[in-house]
């Protein structure tokens, strides 16, 4: 399958295109995201933001905002599916309701 | 749109078998958390999440349309203990040559009762996702998955998806640097359907590099009876930070079939950010193989060797709603086909009551 191993090569340079185009800038992903939290939560406690910033992408997208009052069981869910740290999972709630 | 169906008979097979004890506990764990919950805490108040949406698929000139909908509960009960659920729900209507044929579909997908024993060890049990890869665990639900077929090797190590016993899982150390998950399971009447119903048992281990956004994991599950297969997995995902590219991968082996399957995806944020008309644009691709060294009816791959090499492009809408579209190519010597497929799918997320 020839075409196939085209597809992956383009796919690999696509790739290390896009990583080295964006990780020289800091991209409007990342603002935008952080501007957000800031309207949504208070200012950073602790390592939360970066503990979220660094985990709660991986596998989809990081929630919009939510109530306060459901904070707590997203993060319980997350640390079971993700099996965060207890440590994390704490200053990402803090992060969520200081 | 035949993966499709064929997933959905193997639900249908283990959803008939479980469905009533599955209710029932489900009953007890709702009434349970509707009792408990008011007493702990202000953010613990159970949640209700999920999404519903509507799908087509264009496989050979045949589009079948599929609105569903796959709710789910997490309902935290003593500060340690929780209860968490996922059903799905689905009707599917399909050309028949003079009109359409419908088939209806709902099942719990899982309802497991978890408890942190410690800071390292969760302790669950009740019917579980199965944690052999990371297509089932993370990325199965339709809000998350970009594509709306599963990929092709997804079977392997992980039958029909799901599980019925405990699992132990927890994080096992972790600093700012490196962070070692594992998670361990038992399953009585295996959901695997390689294994066709049986004990099974299995676990993952997965490293997680935080700063470059890099994971590494392996799985192996084996059947308790019967065959006594093995399967191993392989998976690695990368999400470099500060960009908007992420690649995932993974790679499966059983006795008769092997195959892997890698994602990629780029959110064209870059242009305007993620609100902009085309920031809110993502193409993904993903491409897949499956490599066949015996016929073996019972593992739920193809017979044949398979290549696919799918195209789709979502669009975030604001509000939770995301647009899917996508085109595979499918190559295997049984012949090659197109499929096209669309979707529409609302995320929703909110507490199961009001607050005062
Ligand atoms: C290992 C993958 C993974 C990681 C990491 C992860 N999530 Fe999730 N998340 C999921 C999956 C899968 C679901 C859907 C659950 C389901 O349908 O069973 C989900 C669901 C959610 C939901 C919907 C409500 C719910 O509880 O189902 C929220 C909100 C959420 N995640 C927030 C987060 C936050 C915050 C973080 C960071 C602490 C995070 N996620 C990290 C996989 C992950």
């Amino acid at each position: 399958m020839k075409i196939f191993k085209w597809i992956l090569l383009w796919q690999i340079l696509v790739a290390s295109f896009v990583v080295l185009a964006q990780s020289s800038t800091t991209s409007a992903t990342q603002t935008s995201r952080s501007q957000k939290q800031q309207v949504q939560k208070q200012p950073p406690v602790n390592d939360g933001e970066r503990i979220f910033t660094q985990n709660c992408s991986r596998c989809h997208n990081a929630p919009d905002g939510f109530s306060p009052r459901i904070a707590g069981s997203v993060v319980r869910h997350m640390r079971v599916r993700a099996n965060l740290s207890e440590k994390d999972a704490q200053a990402v709630l803090r992060f969520f309701n200081p | 749109m035949a993966l499709f169906v064929k997933t959905l008979k193997l639900y249908q097979l283990r959803s008939r078998q479980k469905r009533g004890v599955c209710v029932r506990w489900l009953h007890i764990a709702l009434a349970a958390s509707l009792l408990f919950s008011p007493l702990v805490y202000a953010q613990n108040t159970p949640l209700i999440s999920g999404g519903v949406g509507f799908f087509t698929s264009t496989n050979g000139g045949n589009t079948t349309y599929i609105p569903a909908i796959s709710p789910l509960i997490q309902a935290p009960i003593t500060k340690r203990l929780q209860v968490e659920s996922r059903a799905y729900l689905l009707d599917a209507f399909f050309p028949n040559g003079k009109g359409y044929d419908t088939s209806h579909f709902v099942a719990l997908t899982y309802l497991q009762a978890s408890y942190f024993a410690n800071p390292h060890v969760t302790v669950v049990g009740g019917l579980f996702l199965s944690p052999f890869g990371t297509y089932t665990e993370r990325l199965s639900p339709i809000w998350i998955s970009n594509f709306q077929d599963a990929p092709l090797i997804v079977p392997i190590g992980t039958g029909t998806g799901a599980g019925l016993g405990g699992m132990l899982r927890g994080n096992a150390y972790s600093n700012g640097k490196v962070s070692i998950d594992y998670t361990a399971y038992f399953s009585a009447r295996s959901a695997n359907q390689q294994f066709n119903a049986s004990r099974s048992t299995g676990f993952r281990v997965n490293a997680y590099l935080p700063k470059p956004r890099l994971e590494m994991g392996v799985s192996y599950g084996r059947l308790l009876q019967g065959t006594n297969a093995n399967a191993v997995g392989f998976h690695v995902w990368w999400l470099p930070p500060n960009t908007a590219f992420k690649m995932r991968s993974e790679y499966a082996h059983t006795t008769h079939v092997q195959g892997y399957w890698f994602e990629t995806d780029y959110r064209l944020s870059r242009f305007g950010g993620t609100e902009s008309i085309v920031g809110r644009l993502e193409p993904v691709f993903r491409m897949q193989q499956t490599f066949r060294n015996a016929p073996d009816a019972t593992d739920g791959l193809s017979a044949q060797n398979t290549q696919r090499a799918d195209f789709g492009l979502d669009y975030y809408l604001p509000h939770n709603v995301r647009i899917n579209t996508s085109y595979s190519r499918q190559f295997s010597a049984s012949g090659n086909r197109n499929i096209w497929q669309t979707g529409i799918v609302y995320r929703f997320l909110f507490p199961a009551w009001r607050g005062k």
